[in-house]
C-alpha cells in the first residue's frame, strides 16, 4: 500500500458518521450533567466543601458558589445545542469550556473519563460534525463528504484511549499478582451467578489478562471491517461488565455508543433513518451529495491544530519516564495518561502543626476542612498533600499561630501491600513549593513494579 | 443494524438491573467466605447480647435512681453510683453500633456526650423547662450529666446529698435526675427492642457489598469508633493532641474522677472483641473481621494483617496500664505516657482504617461519586 500524506489529506467520506457521533455525544453529556445534578453531587462535591483541590496553574478556576448551577446549566445547554446541532461550532466550544471549568475546579474528582470529554470536546471544535443532518445544515447547507481525516481524528483518539489504557496494564502487579483486581473482584460476592466465581484466584487471572489483551487490541479489531462486528460485541460486553463490577457512572455506555463510529456509513444512515422517523423529520434535505472542502489556508491550520493536539497525546502519557521513583507510588506524571482502573490504593494523612519556636504542636483534624472524599483523595496524592498543607499553614497562620510549620504522618497502602510511611515526616511542608520537579519528600516506594 | 442497536438496549437494562438490584440478594455461597455468617455472629452473640446487658444494668440503675430520690441517703447514693459505674462500663461495649435505630435515634450522642455542660444542666434544672429530645441538649443528659449530678455538685456527699434534700430546688434536681435515667432507659429499650424485633434479620440478610450493605456499614462505624470516640475522645483529646495544651476537664467521668482509665480499658476491649468475633461475656468466638481478614490473606498471601492489628491492640493496651485510674491526674502530672497511648492507638488507625479497609475493599465513608 502506497500512503501519501497529502494524498490521504484530501479523501473525502460521507459525513454521516460523524452527524450520528455528535448526536450521541451531545445527547450522553446532557444525560450524564442532569444525572450528575439529579444525585445531589453539585451540591455536595462543589457547593458545601470549604477548599477545593486546584491543578497547578490554575488555582483561579474555583466553583462559584450557589452560581455554580449555572456553569451546569450552560454545559447542558451547550450539550443539547451540540445533539442538535444549532450553532454548533459556539456550542461546541461553550461545551468544551464550561465542561472543563467543571473539571478544573477541584482535582479531588478527576476521572480519566472526564479528562477524555474535554480532549474530545476540544477536538470536535474542528470538526465539521454539524455539515449533515443537523439545524445547521438545513436549507441547503449541508455536505453529504467531509474529509476523512476528521473521522479517522475521533477514531485515533478513542483507539489512544484504549491502546494506552493497555499499555498501562502491562506491569508486574497487573500480570503477575493480578492486583488490583485480587481485591476488587471478591467484594462483588453477591452478584448472582458471577459472585462465586469472584472468589476464585483463576478467575481473577483471566480478568487482568483478558482485560489488558482487549485494550490494546480492540482499536485495530475496530479498525478491520472483517473483525469489526466481533470487536464491537467485546466493546459492549466489556463495558457493561466493569458498569457491574465497578461504580464507573456513565463512562461504559459513552464508550460503547462512541465506537460506533468505527462502522461505515450504511450502519449511520439506517441509526439516522430510525430518528427521522421517530422525530418526524425530512432526512432527504440533507442529501445534497455536495462535499465539504475546507480553503487551502483554513485546511493547514485545522490539519496543524489537529497534528499538534495528537503529538501531545501520544507524548503525555510518557511524560513520567522523566521522574525518578515509582509512578503508581509517587503519582507524577500520572494523571491525563489514561491509566484507568489500574491501582488500589488507600492512604492516611495526619498533619501536624508545629511552632518552630517553642516547640508546640497539635494534630489537625481533617474532617474540620475536607469532605470524606477529599481526604481519601488526599491522602495518596503528594500534590494533594501539599496544597493542603499550604493552606493548613494560612489558616492558622490567620488565627494567631506563630511560626507554623506543617508536618505530615502519613501511611499508604499500594495494590494489597502494606502500608509504609509515604511523606517524609521531617520535611516543613509549609516551605516546599509546588513545582513539576520531582518531589524529594516522597519516601522511595519499598517493593518494586517491573513494567511500563 | 436493528441488532446491534437491540444488543445495547438490552445490556444496558441487563447493567441497569444488576447494578440497582444490590442488598438483598441471598447469594448461597459454598466455597467462599459465608459474610452473612459474620453478621449473624456479630448479632447474635455481640450485639444482642451486649444491648441486652446494658439495658439490665440500666434497669437497676433505674431502680437505685428511685430509691435514692424517695430517700436520698450515703448508702442510696453510693448504690446509684455503683449503678451508673456498672451501666457506663456495660455502655462500652454497644457504643460502637451506631447502626439501625441507634444510628436513627443518635444514641451514642444522647446517651455519652462528654464533656457536659454543668450550667446547662442548673438552667434546666432551676427553670424547670427543658426538653432532652433537642439535638442541642445533647450535652446536659446521659453518662456525663448522671456523672455531674452524682459526683459534682459538690466534693463532699454530705453537701451532694443535700441537693437532693434541703436544697431550694431540691425537688427538681430529683426531677431532673429522673428524667435524666428515664431517658437513657426509654432509649436503650427502644433500639435493644429494634434488634430484637426485627432489626436483627435486616442487618444479617443485607449482605451484599454495595456501600449500604450491613458490614460496609459496619467496618465504617469501627473505623469511626475507633479513631473518633478511643484514640481521640478518650485519649487523644485530654491529651491535648488536638490543641497543642493539655483539656484535663475532657476525660470520660470527670466529676468522678477515677473511672476514666477503667473506662478506656473497657472501650478497648470492647473493640478487640468485636474485631475476633469474641461472644459477648463469653470465651467462645465466630466469624470476624479477623477470621474475614484471613480468609482474604489465602487469595492474597500478603502480611498477616490481622496478627499486626491484635498486637497493636495489645501494644496499646500495655501502654495504658500504667496510666493512672484518673486521667484528669495523669495529663495534669505526666502527659507524656497519654500522648505514648496515643501513638500506639494511632498506629492502628493505619492498619485499620488503610489496610484492612483496603483489604475488604470496603469504601470508606460511604463517598457517593463515580470511580474510573
Amino acid at each position: 500500500m502506497n500512503f501519501n500524506l497529502s494524498q490521504y489529506f484530501k479523501k473525502n467520506t460521507e459525513t454521516a458518521p460523524l452527524a450520528v457521533f455528535r448526536i450521541f455525544f451531545g445527547i450522553m453529556m446532557l444525560l450524564s450533567i442532569v444525572r450528575f445534578w439529579s444525585y445531589g453531587w453539585i451540591e455536595t462535591l462543589y457547593i458545601k466543601p470549604k477548599f477545593f483541590f486546584s491543578y497547578y496553574g490554575f488555582e483561579w478556576i474555583r466553583p462559584l458558589g450557589i452560581y455554580t448551577y449555572l456553569i451546569f446549566i450552560i454545559c447542558a445547554i451547550s450539550a443539547l445545542m451540540v445533539a442538535l446541532g444549532f450553532k454548533y461550532r459556539i456550542s461546541i466550544i461553550i461545551f468544551f469550556l464550561s465542561f472543563t471549568y467543571i473539571e478544573l475546579m477541584d482535582k479531588t474528582t478527576y476521572l480519566n473519563h472526564y479528562y477524555f470529554i474535554s480532549v474530545l470536546s476540544f477536538l470536535m471544535i474542528f470538526l465539521p460534525a454539524n455539515a449533515y443532518y443537523a439545524l445547521d445544515a438545513r436549507k441547503r447547507k449541508s455536505f453529504k463528504y467531509i474529509p476523512v481525516w476528521t473521522i479517522d481524528s475521533v477514531k485515533l483518539l478513542l483507539g489512544i484511549v484504549y491502546f494506552y489504557a493497555g499499555l498501562a496494564k502491562l506491569n508486574s502487579d497487573w500480570l503477575v499478582k493480578a492486583m488490583p483486581l485480587k481485591i476488587w473482584l471478591p467484594s462483588n460476592y453477591d452478584l448472582p451467578v458471577l459472585g462465586d466465581l469472584m472468589q476464585q484466584e483463576w478467575v481473577h487471572y483471566v480478568f487482568s489478562y483478558t482485560g489488558a489483551i482487549y485494550d490494546l487490541t480492540i482499536p485495530f479489531l475496530l479498525l478491520f471491517r472483517k473483525t469489526r462486528n466481533f470487536a464491537f460485541i467485546m466493546v459492549v460486553v466489556f463495558h457493561v461488565l466493569t458498569r457491574i463490577l465497578f461504580p464507573i457512572g456513565m463512562f461504559p455506555y459513552i464508550m460503547i455508543i462512541s465506537t460506533l463510529i468505527f462502522f461505515d456509513s450504511k450502519v449511520h444512515y439506517k441509526i439516522l433513518a430510525i430518528i427521522s422517523k421517530v422525530f418526524k423529520i425530512n432526512q432527504t434535505q440533507f442529501d445534497t451529495n455536495r462535499i465539504l472542502t475546507f480553503k487551502p489556508k483554513k485546511d493547514k491550520i485545522l490539519i496543524g491544530i489537529i497534528t499538534v493536539l495528537f503529538t501531545i497525546q501520544l507524548l503525555l502519557p510518557f511524560r513520567y519516564l522523566l521522574y525518578p521513583g515509582e509512578l503508581f507510588w509517587t503519582e507524577e506524571g500520572y494523571r491525563f495518561s489514561w491509566r484507568v482502573m489500574l491501582m488500589e490504593k488507600a492512604g492516611y494523612a495526619n498533619f501536624k502543626i508545629v511552632d518552630s519556636k517553642t516547640g508546640k504542636r497539635f494534630y489537625v483534624d481533617n474532617n474540620d476542612f475536607l469532605t470524606a472524599f477529599q481526604e481519601k483523595q488526599m491522602a495518596t496524592q503528594p500534590d494533594f498533600i501539599l496544597q493542603y498543607a499550604h493552606y493548613l499553614k494560612k489558616h492558622f497562620e490567620n488565627r494567631g499561630h506563630q511560626n507554623v510549620q506543617v508536618f505530615v504522618e502519613s501511611y499508604v497502602a499500594l495494590n494489597g501491600r502494606l502500608s509504609s510511611q509515604y511523606i517524609d515526616p521531617e520535611t516543613d511542608l509549609g516551605k516546599q513549593k509546588e513545582t513539576f520537579k520531582h518531589k524529594t519528600w516522597i519516601i522511595p516506594f519499598k517493593d518494586e513494579i517491573k513494567g511500563l | 443494524m436493528k441488532k446491534i442497536l437491540f444488543l445495547i438496549t438490552t445490556v444496558i437494562f441487563f447493567a441497569v438491573s444488576c447494578s440497582s438490584g444490590d442488598d438483598n440478594e441471598t447469594g448461597a455461597s459454598t466455597d467462599t467466605f459465608n459474610r452473612q455468617a459474620l453478621l449473624e455472629n456479630i448479632a447474635d452473640n455481640i450485639a444482642i447480647p451486649a444491648y441486652q446487658n446494658l439495658a439490665n444494668d440500666i434497669e437497676v440503675l433505674k431502680t437505685a435512681a428511685s430509691t435514692f430520690v424517695a430517700t436520698p441517703n450515703e448508702s442510696n447514693l453510693q448504690s446509684i453510683r455503683t449503678a451508673w459505674l456498672n451501666s457506663y462500663v456495660s455502655w462500652q461495649s454497644v457504643s460502637v453500633f451506631e447502626i439501625g435505630k441507634a444510628e436513627e435515634l443518635s444514641f451514642r450522642n444522647f446517651m455519652n456526650v462528654f464533656p457536659v455542660s454543668a450550667s446547662e444542666i442548673e438552667a434546666n434544672i432551676t427553670s424547670g423547662t427543658y426538653d432532652l429530645n433537642a439535638v442541642s441538649k445533647d450535652n446536659e443528659q446521659g453518662f456525663g450529666a448522671l456523672d455531674y449530678l452524682l459526683n459534682g455538685l459538690s466534693d463532699s456527699n454530705t453537701e451532694i446529698i443535700a441537693f437532693y434534700v434541703s436544697n431550694t430546688n431540691a425537688d427538681a434536681y430529683k426531677k431532673y435526675l429522673t428524667d435524666v435515667v428515664d431517658r437513657m432507659n426509654d432509649l436503650t429499650t427502644q433500639v435493644l427492642t429494634d434488634w430484637t424485633s426485627g432489626y436483627r434479620d435486616t442487618f444479617v440478610s443485607s449482605n451484599g457489598s454495595s456501600a449500604t450493605s450491613s458490614l460496609d456499614k459496619l467496618v465504617n462505624d469501627y473505623v469511626f469508633h475507633y479513631e473518633k470516640h478511643l484514640r481521640a475522645g478518650k485519649i487523644g483529646i485530654p491529651a491535648g493532641v488536638f490543641s497543642g495544651s493539655v483539656l484535663e476537664d475532657r476525660v470520660e467521668a470527670f466529676y468522678k474522677g477515677d473511672v476514666s482509665k477503667t473506662l478506656f480499658n473497657a472501650n478497648l476491649t470492647a473493640m478487640q472483641d468485636l474485631f475476633n468475633g469474641k461472644h459477648f461475656g463469653k470465651n467462645t468466638s465466630g466469624e470476624s473481621f479477623k477470621t474475614y481478614l484471613d480468609f482474604l490473606n489465602t487469595i492474597k498471601e500478603g502480611e498477616d494483617l490481622s496478627t499486626l492489628i491484635n498486637n497493636q491492640f495489645e501494644s496499646a493496651r500495655s501502654t495504658g496500664t500504667g496510666l493512672s485510674d484518673d486521667f484528669s491526674a495523669q495529663v495534669r502530672t505526666n502527659n507524656s505516657l497519654m500522648t505514648q497511648t496515643y501513638d500506639e492507638l494511632q498506629k492502628n488507625v493505619v492498619l485499620l482504617k488503610v489496610d484492612m479497609v483496603q483489604a475488604m475493599s470496603v469504601r470508606i465513608t460511604f463517598i457517593d461519586a463515580d470511580g474510573d
